[in-house]
C-alpha cells in the first residue's frame, strides 16, 4: 500500500549491491550464501518488522537489544538450571517480555513522556536485569536446541533454509500482513500522521500505544529465542547494539524516522542489505568486520538523504499551488 | 414536548453560554440558534469569543455556565469525538485528517469495512468513491490525502464529518487557503448540505463569502453577543459597526494635531512589495517623525503587512529602500541591521521572555546587534535599563524584577525599551494596546506620539480606530490582504475608515457626501 516507492528503491540497491558481489566474487550467487544470509540475520529481521511498526507510528524503541539479552539469558537459565521444559520456558519468557512492552507503552501514553527516554529506560532495566540473573554465558543442552539447528529444508544448489530463517520468513510476512491489511496496521499509519488528529479521528492511541510496544518487546523476545537457538546459549551480552542495527535496517528499508511511512518488506529488505555487507567482508578476507559498520552508516546517510529529498519534492506542488492562489 | 423531536425547535440552541480562563472572561452569556438547513455566519473580530464559543459547543473547553440543546435535547459533550457522536461535527481551518493516509483511509479511519479482521479495501475505496462523488469529486482515493490540494481536503474532511451522521456542521474558516474556484466549489457544497436539512456554522472574515453564502448572521465582540440578524437586512456598514464597535455617527476628531504639513524625509519605503497569496503588491512610504496606521479587519493583511517590511516573512517581488539605498530584507537579522524593530501581537508567546528580568529583557536585542562576541558590560546592561525604566515609566521600577510579573501594559513597555533601545529608525508595533487597561492604553498612546517626534518613524496596527485615529498621520486600509486606501491629513477619520474597509462603493458615496 504506503511506502512502497522508497522500499523499491532499498530493492534496487539490494540486487545492485547483490550482483555487483557476484561479479567479483561469483560464488555469492548461489542458494548456499544466500541460505546463511537469512539464517545470520534471522533474529535481526524478527526484531526489525517489530521496530518497523513502532516508528511507523511515531516511535522509537531502544530496549529491543537489552531484551534479545534478556531473553537468552533466561531460556538458558530456566532450562539448564531450573528444569524447566524448552516449551515452557519461552511461553514464560514471551509473556514476560510482552508485558515489559506493554508497561512501557503505557508510561508513554499514561504520562505523555518521549518513546525515546522511557524505552531508554526500558534498555538500561532489561541489561540489568539480565546480568542480575547470570553474568556468564550458559550453554544450552536441551535436545529441542540440536533437533532445531538440525533441521533445515534442503535448497536446490545445496542451500539450506534453517528453522530459525522459516521463522522470520514467517513472522516478516505476518507482519507485513498485519501493518497493511489490517485495521490495526492503519492506525499504525494514523498515530505516526498525527496523535492528534488520530485521536480526533476516534483512534483509541492508548490502545495503540500499548499494544505497538507490546508487539516491539514480543518479536524482541522471539529475537532472543531466535538468538538462542543460533548460539546455543545464553550470555547477557549478546545482542549488546542490535537496537542500533535494527533502527538502521528500518531506515534503509525506505521507512521514515518521523513516523508515518513505511513497510515491513523494506525493513526486511534492509536487513538483507545490512547481510549482504557482510558477506562480502567475510569474502574478502582481508577488510576489518567492521567496515560493515562503516558500510552501514554511509547507506544509512544515503537514505536519509534521499527521504528528505523525496519529502521535499512531495512539498514542492503544494506551495506553488499556494503561490498561484491568490 | 421535550420527548419527541419538534420540526419548529431550532437545530442547536446554545443559552447563556458563558467561559472564564482565569480572570479573563471569553465568553458570557452568549446565545446562538441554528435553524435545520441554514447557512449561519458567526463572526467577529481576534479575541471576540468566536473559536471559544466553538470549542465549547463541541466539548473540547468545558463551560463555566449554559445550556446547548440539539432539537431540544440538551447535550454536554466532553470532547469532540463525544461531540460528534452527539451530531455536530467541526471542520477546521488546518484540516484534521492525516495526509500520509490514503483518501479512503481518512474516510473509513476505524470504521473499515472488515471481513475476518481483513480491511476491505475494494469494497472501502468503491464506498468512499461513491461518498465523495455525493460532494462531486472523482478522484483516485487509494492517493495519500498529502498529494491533494487543500479544497480537496477539505471537501474529504466535510464528507467525513457528515457521513459520521453530522446533523450539525461547524466550518472553522474553510475558505483562507482556497482560490475563488475552490471556494465556489465549496459553496456548492454547502448548499446543497443545507438542502438536505443540516445546519452549518460558518466562520469566516471574508466579509463578500459571508454575504454570499450565509442566510443569517451572528456577531460576538469581546466574548458577548452583540447581535443576530438575518444576512439579507444587515448593511455591509452595520455589520462591521457591530463587529468593531463603533457607532458611525460619533466619528469623533478626538485627532491631535499631528497634521502640520511639513515635509518629512523618507525613512523607508516600499515599491510593488508584496508576496503572493501573503499579501497583494503594495506601495508604501514611511517617513521620519511620522505615524503610520494599518487599519483593516482581522487577516485583512495587517499583520502580514508589517512582517515583511521587517523582513520576518520574505517578499518575492518588489523593491524596499531604507533612507533611499536599495535593501535586502531576508530575515529579521536583516531588518535589524537596517535599523527596525517589530513588536508582535503575540506579546506572550513572540516578544517578552517572561522568566528573564526587565533589564534583560530590555538589552535582549541590542546585544543580538552587537554580537555575541562583544557582549554588554554588567555596568551598561543596568545603565541602559534604568534608563528606559525611567523614560517609560515602567512599575515597578525594579530592573531586576522578571517580567512575567509585570501587568500588560508595562510588559509592553518593556517590549517598546528592547527595540527602543537599539536606537530604531523604524518601529512596527502589532496591537500594542491589545489587553492593556485602559489608564495604560492611553500611555502607550502618549508615548506612540512622543517616540514619532523625536524623529523616530512608525507603523502601527490597531483595531481600535479611535486610537489609530488619534496618533496616525497616515492611515492604511486593507481589505482581503490588499492596501485598498490610503488616508492622510484631514481624511484621517473613523467614517472613513469604516467605509474603506466595507466596500470601494460605500466608500465613493462617503466621500460624495463630505
Amino acid at each position: 500500500m504506503r511506502g512502497l516507492p522508497p522500499a523499491l528503491i532499498t530493492a534496487i540497491v539490494l540486487v545492485a549491491g547483490f550482483a555487483a558481489c557476484a561479479v567479483q566474487f561469483p560464488n555469492i550467487a548461489s542458494t548456499r550464501v544466500v541460505g546463511n544470509l537469512l539464517t545470520d540475520n534471522a533474529f535481526l529481521g524478527i526484531v526489525a518488522a517489530g521496530m518497523t511498526f513502532v516508528i511507523i507510528s511515531g516511535g522509537i524503541d531502544l530496549s529491543v537489544g537489552s531484551v534479545i539479552g534478556f531473553t537468552t539469558v533466561f531460556v538458558a537459565l530456566a532450562i539448564e538450571r531450573w528444569g524447566m521444559p524448552p516449551l515452557v520456558a519461552f511461553v514464560a519468557v514471551l509473556a514476560l517480555s510482552a508485558a515489559f512492552g506493554a508497561a512501557m507503552g503505557a508510561v508513554i501514553h499514561v504520562f505523555d513522556l518521549p518513546p525515546f527516554i522511557v524505552t531508554l529506560a526500558g534498555m538500561f532495566l532489561a541489561r540489568g536485569a539480565s546480568f542480575l540473573l547470570s553474568t556468564e554465558s550458559i550453554p544450552i543442552t536441551a535436545p529441542l536446541y540440536s533437533t532445531v539447528s538440525d533441521f533445515a529444508l534442503r535448497l536446490p544448489g545445496g542451500g539450506r533454509l534453517t528453522a530459525i530463517a522459516i521463522i522470520m520468513l514467517v513472522i516478516v510476512t505476518g507482519g507485513a500482513l498485519l501493518l497493511h491489511l489490517t485495521r490495526f496496521g492503519a492506525n499504525v499509519y494514523a498515530l505516526g500522521g498525527s496523535r492528534a488528529t488520530a485521536s480526533l479521528m476516534g483512534v483509541a492511541v492508548g490502545t495503540m500505544t500499548v499494544k505497538i510496544y507490546m508487539l516491539s518487546s514480543l518479536l524482541a523476545g522471539i529475537a532472543g529465542i531466535v538468538f538462542s537457538f543460533y548460539t546455543s546459549a545464553g550470555y547477557s551480552l549478546s545482542a549488546v547494539g542490535v537496537e542500533l542495527d535494527t533502527i538502521a535496517a528500518v531506515v534503509i528499508g525506505g521507512t521514515l524516522l518521523s513516523g508515518g511511512q513505511g513497510s515491513v518488506i523494506g525493513t526486511f529488505l534492509g536487513v538483507l542489505i545490512q547481510g549482504l555487507i557482510q558477506t562480502y567482508i567475510n569474502f574478502d578476507g582481508t577488510l576489518s568486520s567492521w567496515w560493515t559498520k562503516i558500510a552501514t552508516g554511509i547507506l544509512l546517510f544515503g537514505f536519509i538523504a534521499l527521504q528528505q529529498g523525496l519529502v521535499a519534492l512531495a512539498r514542492r506542488p503544494l506551495t506553488k499551488r499556494a503561490g498561484a492562489a491568490s | 414536548m421535550q420527548n419527541s423531536p419538534d420540526p419548529a425547535l431550532p437545530l442547536l440552541e446554545v443559552r447563556g453560554i458563558s467561559k472564564s480562563f482565569g480572570a479573563a472572561r471569553a465568553l458570557q452569556e452568549v446565545d446562538f440558534t441554528l435553524r435545520a438547513g441554514e447557512i449561519h455566519a458567526l463572526l467577529g473580530e481576534n479575541g471576540a469569543g468566536k473559536s471559544t464559543l466553538i470549542k465549547v459547543v463541541t466539548g473540547v473547553f468545558p463551560r463555566d455556565a449554559g445550556i446547548v440543546r440539539i432539537r431540544g435535547e440538551a447535550i454536554a459533550p466532553r470532547s469532540a469525538k463525544a461531540a460528534v457522536a452527539a451530531g455536530i461535527a467541526t471542520v477546521y481551518q488546518e484540516v484534521n485528517l492525516l495526509p500520509n493516509l490514503s483518501v479512503a483511509q481518512n474516510l473509513f479511519l476505524d470504521r473499515q469495512p472488515m471481513r475476518f479482521g481483513i480491511v476491505r479495501e475494494g469494497e472501502m475505496r468503491r464506498r468512499a468513491k461513491a461518498l465523495l462523488a455525493d460532494f462531486g469529486l472523482d478522484i483516485d482515493v487509494a492517493a495519500p490525502l498529502g498529494n491533494y490540494s487543500v479544497a480537496i481536503q477539505h471537501v474529504t474532511a466535510i464528507a467525513r464529518a457528515v457521513d459520521l451522521s453530522a446533523r450539525v456542521l461547524i466550518l472553522d474558516e474553510p475558505t483562507a487557503s482556497l482560490d475563488r474556484h475552490e471556494v465556489e466549489i465549496l459553496f456548492g457544497i454547502m448548499r446543497q448540505l443545507a438542502k438536505r436539512g443540516i445546519g452549518i456554522v460558518f466562520v469566516s472574515h471574508f466579509l463578500d463569502q459571508v454575504y454570499e453564502i450565509s442566510d443569517r448572521i451572528t456577531v460576538l465582540r469581546n466574548g458577548r453577543l452583540v447581535g443576530e440578524r438575518e444576512t439579507a437586512s444587515l448593511p455591509r456598514l452595520e455589520l462591521i459597526r457591530l463587529m468593531l464597535g463603533r457607532e458611525l455617527a460619533e466619528t469623533t476628531s478626538a485627532r491631535a494635531s499631528a497634521g502640520e504639513h511639513r515635509v518629512r524625509e523618507v525613512c523607508a519605503s516600499f515599491e510593488n512589495y508584496g508576496k503572493a497569496g501573503y499579501v497583494a503588491p503594495f506601495n508604501l512610504e514611511l517617513r521620519h517623525g511620522e505615524v503610520v496606521g494599518l487599519a483593516g479587519l482581522l487577516g485583512s493583511g495587517r499583520t502580514e503587512t508589517a512582517r515583511l517590511v521587517f523582513g520576518a516573512e520574505r517578499a518575492d517581488g518588489g523593491k524596499a529602500r531604507v533612507e533611499g539605498a536599495p535593501v535586502r530584507l531576508q530575515s529579521p537579522r536583516d531588518g535589524v541591521r537596517h535599523g527596525f524593530g517589530y513588536c508582535p501581537e503575540e506579546r506572550k508567546t513572540d516578544g517578552i521572555v517572561a522568566e528573564l528580568t526587565v533589564r534583560e529583557n530590555i538589552v535582549l536585542a541590542l546585544q543580538a546587534k552587537r554580537g555575541l562576541h562583544r557582549p554588554l558590560s554588567r555596568r551598561e546592561q543596568d545603565e541602559i535599563a534604568r534608563r528606559y525604566v525611567k523614560m517609560l515609566d515602567i512599575r515597578p521600577p525594579d530592573p531586576e524584577r522578571p517580567v512575567g510579573l509585570l501587568s500588560g501594559g508595562n510588559q509592553q513597555k518593556v517590549l517598546l525599551a528592547r527595540w527602543l533601545a537599539t536606537s530604531p529608525r523604524l518601529l512596527v508595533l502589532d496591537e500594542p494596546t491589545r489587553g492593556i487597561d485602559v489608564g495604560a492604553h492611553a500611555e502607550i498612546i502618549r508615548l506612540i506620539r512622543d517616540l514619532c517626534n523625536d524623529g523616530l518613524s512608525l507603523l502601527v496596527i490597531s483595531s481600535e480606530l479611535d486610537e489609530i485615529v488619534t496618533y496616525s498621520d497616515r492611515v492604511v486600509v486593507l481589505r482581503d490582504r490588499a492596501h485598498v486606501e490610503e488616508l492622510a491629513g484631514e481624511a484621517v477619520d473613523v467614517g472613513n475608515i469604516l467605509a474603506a474597509i466595507a466596500a470601494d462603493s460605500v466608500a465613493v458615496a462617503l466621500e460624495a457626501h463630505t
